[in-house]
């Protein structure tokens, strides 16, 4: 009777905090079918969807649809998980199962990156990327995920190399495979779980990353889902039905991913293990 | 995402190396071809930087022409001369008092709630999840500016009840208050990370306290959150962190204003450079910033030790 009871009470707990959550993306969707003078009324459906504001908003630019701007951002979205994936789980492996002198001092290293302020390298990084001349480029955007995808997803690969059994290892070592071997055939294939995590988190990390996109992207042709948006937004007249529809599309693709992939996503940092 | 705090791990990985021999000579090579893609990352993008906007911070540079050094009349200047920087330092400070403790406390209750084995948690997960899916993106801004607005959704609501609202974003009081409500409104990751902490205590724990007769209140209080102090922790140093860095929302919503009322000192140091060309003068916000970050972590680190509990350590205890 009691677990009855209170199994009810979470739930009904958990229905009213779920609408809370998503009770302005409710406002939202409604909103976004809205003419400009409907939008201060409290209806949350207006009377005659706008449905042209979607097919306004898209083609807002004079230049470019916004197919334009969302075929740019995948590009970039696709290279940063490739390189993020890729090179996080290689810069684990290193760190998870192999000895090699001063390994303690550089991941301590590695961890202290995690805690620094990102302003304090962004002004020279800058400089570096200008004076390379690869300022208006996606190059700054996307190389630093060759760079083993940030201190925060190689901690979290480690962990999780560090919970495979060892005798995996020792079996293969045996048939003869070297520490590559190993890694390509053992660890890789063993990691798929955190490895989609780590994908997810920077598909959606990076599709929101609005500081590196205003800094390094100036030019329209090259404009990500978020700096186009910005267009509306800097106009003298916002255009408010268009804006929110195109801002919700915008969300659409991150939203597909983690309904897709969120089984992963929570289980796949929940089975890292905390024990360091 | 995870955890286990840095503290500890740096601990243990400075002890591993110096107890174990390194056996085989051959994985040496092996070891720094595998981190070498973070190796190279860190000194081209981290500790290059680092060094050269430690310089940077003590001269005068616009990009156009070399670098002129000036000693320490920016650190002067920030100091003794600059009321946009008492007034965004106060900014960020206020941001950062409201939204780590809220969002830390909001994160953890719901993923108590969620912690459960009943049907359906995979909607209420992405439910919840989901505004911190939408990040920090323009569509947020766009939305938020909207709820706020003085015929927004939040004084129509007020209005129901008869309260007249005002314009909660152009209104210098409020105004910080919408983004920190914004902030709070998104802590999915955080609750994921606690989320992860939780399915990490031994159930066993619970069913021998069930058998001393603890109650709910108590098993949470003594076994919970005692477990839970290093993610707890790892949250906190990363929220702070992470909030003093705050700058899209107040970089779109409100532009730093009404009045300066937003303007976080990100939002400063980034119109410092990029606006102003005052590329030095930068460079020392940044390493005031980290100063200032760095002192607050170090306190953080060493009152750990009173309340983070951590299994391993033998003398380990819940403190006080």
């Amino acid at each position: 009777m009691t677990t009855w009871r209170s199994k009810l009470s979470d739930h009904v707990l958990l229905t009213l905090f779920s609408l809370l959550m998503l009770y302005p993306v409710i406002w939202w969707v409604g909103a976004s079918l809205k003419k400009t003078e409907e939008l201060s009324l409290p209806s949350l459906w207006p009377k005659t969807p706008m449905w042209e504001n979607y097919s306004s908003g898209w083609h807002f630019s004079s230049e470019y649809t916004f197919a334009h701007f969302f075929g740019n951002t995948l590009l970039m979205e696709l290279w940063n998980v490739v390189g993020s994936v890729l090179t996080a789980a290689l810069v684990a492996y290193g760190f998870g199962r192999l000895n090699f002198k001063f390994r303690g001092f550089w991941f301590s290293i590695l961890m202290l990156t995690m805690m620094l302020p990102g302003q304090v390298t962004i002004v020279p990084q800058y400089i570096l990327f200008n004076k390379l001349g690869f300022v208006d480029s996606y190059i700054p955007l996307i190389l630093p995920h060759f760079f083993g995808g940030g201190a925060f997803f190689i901690f979290l690969l480690v962990q999780f190399i560090r919970g495979i059994p060892r005798d995996l290892d020792e079996a293969a070592k045996i048939d003869g495979a070297s520490v590559y071997g190993i890694f390509v055939r053992i660890v890789f294939p063993l990691i798929k779980p955190a490895l989609v995590t780590v994908a997810i988190f920077t598909f959606i990390w990076s599709w929101d990353d609005f500081f590196a996109q205003v800094l390094y992207i100036s030019s329209v042709d090259k404009f990500t889902v978020g700096l186009a948006l910005r267009m509306f937004i800097d106009q003298f007249d916002i255009q408010w039905g268009q804006l929110l529809a195109m801002s919700l599309l915008s969300v659409v693709p991150s939203v597909i991913i983690f309904l897709f992939a969120q089984k992963h996503f929570v289980e796949g940092i929940a089975t890292t293990g905390l024990k360091g | 995402m995870n955890g286990v705090a840095a503290q500890s791990n740096v601990a243990q990985a400075v002890k591993e190396t110096t107890r174990k021999r390194v056996r085989r000579s051959g994985t040496h090579l092996a070891g720094y071809i595998f981190i070498s893609p973070w190796l190279i990352g860190f000194i081209l993008l981290t500790l290059w930087p680092i060094a050269q906007s430690f310089y940077l911070s003590f001269t005068e540079y616009s990009l156009l022409e070399q670098p002129v050094w000036t000693g320490v009349s920016n650190y002067t200047a920030i100091f003794t001369n600059d009321a946009t920087f008492t007034k965004s330092l106060a900014v960020t400070f206020i941001f950062v008092l409201f939204s780590v403790p809220l969002k830390l406390f909001f994160s953890l209750l719901v993923a108590v709630a969620l912690n459960k084995n009943i049907r359906g948690m995979n909607l209420y997960r992405t439910a919840i999840y989901f505004p911190s899916l939408i990040g920090g993106s323009i569509a947020v801004a766009a939305l938020w500016r909207n709820m706020f607005g003085v015929d927004g959704y939040i004084n129509q609501v007020l209005a129901w009840f008869g309260i007249h609202g005002i314009g909660w974003i152009s209104n210098p009081h409020t105004s910080l208050g919408t983004l920190i409500l914004l902030n709070t409104w998104q802590f999915g990751s955080t609750m994921v990370i606690f989320l992860a902490g939780l399915k990490q205590i031994p159930q066993e724990l619970y069913e021998s306290a069930s058998v001393d007769g603890a109650g709910k209140v108590r098993k949470f209080m003594n076994i919970t959150l005692p477990m839970l102090s290093p993610v707890m922790f790892f949250n906190l140093i990363l929220g702070i962190i992470g909030s003093f860095q705050t700058f899209t929302a107040a970089f779109i919503i409100t532009k730093g204003g009404p009045i300066n009322s937003t303007y976080v000192y990100a939002l400063f140091l980034y119109e410092k450079a990029f606006k102003h060309y005052q590329m030095g003068y930068a460079s020392a916000l940044a390493w005031v910033l980290l100063v200032i970050v760095g002192v607050l972590t170090a306190i953080n680190f060493f009152a750990s030790r009173y309340w983070v509990f951590y299994e391993s350590s033998a003398e380990g205890g819940k403190g006080k």
